[in-house]
């Protein structure tokens, strides 16, 4: 497996980056902030409005470093992307799938297995390292029938069945997050899913860290030669990246939700870093969103064994992992797309 | 005599990642994959003398020419000879430009010294026989400069070799009108490969998806 690199997130304001020689070089005003040799780099990540030289993003789409763009709220804005990686075969077929229905229900069905699994191993292991502090009967009711959504799903050959199979096991899993919350609990609690915008701090913290995931699952897509727009359980629509949509369910709770929960229960974040809007909206301050992206980029780092390739990778490349075997699935090497089943 | 289009022309130096593996050459040239290593970066390292197309060398009864583009109709390929040396022989074929009658010998560089399997041969046999075509003579001698010996290796060319020439790139021909990407068997040559992580190797030789999904959900 390729190593993992670092990304470089600049998060400070009205910064100018460019390229000399071999190294990006953050300007403010006049006055050199830092330089980095592109060699050490995966990705660049700007937050607010950063200007980078045309000779920089040159630089990047040339070595395949990802270069992308949000607001200073995290909002993803746009994506410098060289000349598509891997070949027209292999997009071809990715889009002859995507329209086929009973073929896409077969990757879908796949993806939300892992999604259920891993939301289910989280909730067990939850129930063993904290046993005195949770109603462990509610607990193991949900993954129970977590267990035998599974067994239902594995059957399945349709993508309307799967998507209402999908959206029971949520229910489910939401319905006990908050359980998961051990500290800071007048602060940090969940009631629900909601993103636009996110009306408490879980959902804020949340939304932040599914951006950080789907970036990283979009670039993996574009480096294997997959193209991250066309997907088989999300539909087509302009603008969303639904590949990488469907790729990230089986990841959303094991890379994003334990991390989240792990910022609130060892209290490295606290309400103060977060503002309410007069509507109830929820936005996260300057230093809270570099400790989530601190915590995100420390994660990365973290060494596993792929439970497919019985290899050890880090965190950060299960993205990369699960996007390569998709691609080799679609070219027929292997006989089902292995989902990540993580324990 | 089949002729190809030049559409379906493959790279030549594609003969020596196919003799390496079906499957590195398939994920390079048909599912255009590349990924840089320690000996790829060897490899342009070594090219860097031969890499000059406009220079042009007259030494004695010699024309030096390098980073020569060739081509061949009849074996459907197309690449670039590093050198082509041009010496002047009374049974060789008229040059434009030049006085007197010459034949071509190529030289390709490579990193490393000589090696047991075929694959650097090949190449070589394909340019030689990409020359001939194009210039209209008969060969039967190139060399393979290896960087680590800082020695040439004389090749003679062989109609049995010749033969084995097209016979390999009529296979590859084959593989890339399906665009077909082959499994192939791994074995200790994975270690040396530079597509290693595009491959999976060690995901060619493990169990089917469906039992490891089946095993994790009856546990």
């Amino acid at each position: 497996m390729k190593k993992l690199l670092n990304t470089l997130f600049v998060t400070t304001p009205d910064t100018y980056l460019s390229l000399d020689g071999e190294n990006i070089v953050i300007k403010q005003e006049e006055s050199v902030l830092a330089r980095y040799p592109l060699h050490n780099l995966e990705a660049v990540c700007t937050f607010g409005y950063a200007g980078v030289s045309p000779a920089l993003m040159g630089a990047c789409a040339e070595r395949n470093i990802g270069l992308t763009f949000m607001t200073r709220n995290g909002r993803f804005l746009a994506r410098v992307i060289g000349e598509s990686r891997g070949n027209v075969v292999l997009r071809k077929e990715q889009y002859r799938i995507s329209d086929d229905p009973r073929r896409s229900a077969l990757i879908a069905r796949n993806l939300i297995i892992g999604k259920i699994y891993n939301s289910k191993w989280i909730l067990e292991r939850a129930t063993r390292d904290y046993a005195l502090r949770m109603d462990i009967k509610r607990i193991k009711q949900v993954t129970a029938s977590l267990t035998e959504a599974m067994q239902i799903v594995r059957d399945v050959e349709d993508l309307e069945i799967l998507r209402g199979l999908e959206g029971n096991a949520a229910v489910q899993y939401n319905s006990v997050f908050d359980d998961l919350i051990l500290q800071q609990k007048e602060h940090f609690f969940f009631h629900g899913r909601n993103r636009r915008p996110p009306l408490d701090n879980v959902n804020a913290l949340l939304s932040f860290a599914y951006t950080l995931l789907s970036n990283d699952m979009t670039s993996a897509l574009e480096a294997v030669g997959l193209d991250a727009y066309v997907g088989f359980l999300h539909r087509d629509r302009p603008g969303r990246a639904s590949l990488a949509l469907d790729m990230m369910e089986e990841l959303r709770s094991v890379h994003a939700d334990r991390m989240v929960l792990s910022l609130i229960n060892k209290k490295l974040i606290n309400a103060k870093g977060f503002t309410r809007k007069e509507n109830g909206a929820v936005i996260m301050d300057d230093d809270t969103r570099k400790l989530v992206i601190k915590a995100w980029q420390e994660k990365k780092q973290e060494k596993i064994m792929h439970p497919y390739l019985n290899e050890k990778i880090s965190w950060g490349l299960v993205p990369y992992a699960q996007a390569l075997l998709m691609a080799r699935y679609i070219r027929g090497d292997l006989d089902e797309y292995p989902p990540f089943l993580w324990k | 005599m089949q002729v190809y289009n030049e559409e379906d022309y493959l790279l030549l130096s594609g003969i020596q990642h196919f003799n390496f593996c079906r499957r590195q050459w398939a994920l390079i040239h048909i599912e255009q994959q590349w990924e840089e290593n320690v000996r790829t970066l060897e490899g342009t390292y070594v090219h860097r003398i031969a890499d000059q197309p406009f220079l042009r060398e007259k030494r004695g009864d010699k024309l030096i020419v390098r980073a020569m583009p060739v081509q061949s109709q009849e074996l459907g390929i197309t690449g670039i000879c590093d050198v082509v040396e041009f010496v002047h022989n009374l049974e060789g074929v008229p040059l434009a430009g030049e006085r007197g009658l010459y034949l071509p010998y190529p030289v390709e560089y490579k990193r490393g010294k000589p090696k047991k399997d075929d694959s650097d041969r090949s190449q070589l046999i394909a340019q030689l026989m990409c020359l001939e075509e194009m210039l209209a003579c008969e060969l039967s001698t190139g060399y393979l400069y290896y960087d680590e010996i800082k020695h040439r290796v004389e090749i003679q060319v062989t109609s049995a070799d010749r033969e084995r020439v097209r016979e390999v790139l009529l296979e590859m021909h084959r593989y890339y009108a399906r665009s077909h990407t082959p499994k192939v068997k791994t074995g200790p040559h994975c270690e040396s490969c530079s597509l290693n992580r595009v491959c999976l190797p060690e995901m060619l030789k493990r169990r089917s998806v469906s039992s490891f999904i089946e095993s994790r959900l009856n546990e």
